[in-house]
């Protein structure tokens, strides 16, 4: 017994290592949101094609939604836009733009440079919408299912590798992707 | 065992309970929330009660500093919206509600206590305890060890 003391300060070493070990492997940039699981905020927004046209979470009701936060000045946003030109052209439901923080003018010439894979994009100009969203760093992109609930919320540009293992699963379990 | 060892021994437990009330003491009563003053955009009360509340928040774009402290985008959003809910009279319990029902409980730089964060809250103490239980243990074993165990005293005592 008295010669296996030694093994308790070993332990206790590995038990250490091990917890810093996870520490490496967190990143600390991904918030976990408390919206997934709730209903989507509501919101009334105007368009950004006709701003004096308002869109409010009630006239997405019914199906599925994708919703992507960007902005003009918002550099991973352009990094992100062909995938989401791409998946904007596979899924069977409308992917909605919120321009956060963004000059009209500016967003209107970022979409027509870059393309409007858009169904609609909604002018957030004040930031209120996004922060009841919790919205905390752009691009962010949500998944919101026809009860209007928010199923996945990914913070930080799309990658193929977010879409692949994330996204598209879970749009193809809610009957939006074919 | 020498008197000079367990007294420097007597020493350090006790600073360490000393430690301990002190930072018990430093938490402090919670201060109640005052009434909500509908005064103009530059009211002292009201902006040292924005900072106030602002400095329990952190900032999710700078995780390292405060809203108070930071002068990100999001954080002077975060701040208006603070005041906006002060000048309503929302209380400072219904703020920091708004605030984790949009970014989490990861807002709150004073996390709940609940069974998530019990190890968190708890496990200094309860890390502290048994160092002490550990200490008082040694001390008792040598206490009980004969003299010629031990290296005799420089000074021959």
């Amino acid at each position: 017994m008295k010669s296996l003391r030694f093994l308790i300060p070993i332990a206790l070493f590995g038990v250490l290592v091990w917890f810093l070990f996870r520490g490496l492997s967190l990143n600390p940039r991904e918030v976990p949101s408390p919206l997934i699981g709730k209903p989507a905020p509501a919101f009334t927004l105007p368009r950004l094609d006709d701003p004096q046209k308002t869109m409010q979470r009630e006239d997405f009701a019914g199906k599925p939604w994708v919703m992507n936060v960007w902005a003009s000045w918002c550099a991973p946003c352009r990094e992100e836009h062909p995938l989401v030109i791409d998946l904007a052209r596979r899924v069977k439901v409308p992917v909605v733009g919120l321009n956060y923080k963004d000059r009209p003018g500016d967003a209107r010439n970022w979409l027509e440079r870059l393309g409007n894979p858009y169904a609609a994009t909604l002018i957030d100009f004040d930031g209120k919408v996004g922060i009841d969203f919790g919205v905390y760093g752009v691009p962010e992109t949500f998944v919101i299912d026809a009860q209007g609930v928010v199923r996945y919320k990914h913070v930080g540009p799309l990658t193929p590798q977010v879409l692949r293992e994330k996204i598209e699963p879970l749009l193809k379990q809610l009957g939006a992707l074919g | 065992m020498t008197r000079m060892g367990a007294s420097m021994l007597r020493a350090a437990l006790s600073a360490l309970v000393l430690l301990w009330a002190g930072a018990a003491l430093a938490q402090g009563p919670v201060a109640p929330a005052a009434p909500a003053s509908a005064a103009a955009a530059v009211d002292p009360e009201l902006e040292a009660r924005v900072l106030k509340i602002s400095a329990g928040l952190r900032c999710l774009v700078c995780q390292n500093q405060t809203i108070a402290d930071s002068n990100a985008d999001l954080a002077v959003d975060l701040r208006n919206q603070v005041r906006e809910m002060l000048e309503r009279g929302d209380t400072p319990q219904q703020i920091n509600d708004y605030m984790t029902a949009r970014y989490g409980d990861f807002v709150l730089y004073k996390p709940p206590v609940k069974s998530s964060t019990a190890l968190l809250w708890y496990g200094p103490a309860a890390l502290l305890v048994l160092a002490v239980l550990v200490l008082v243990w040694i001390i008792r074993r040598r206490t009980k060890l004969p003299a010629d165990r031990f290296e005799p005293d420089p000074d021959g005592n």
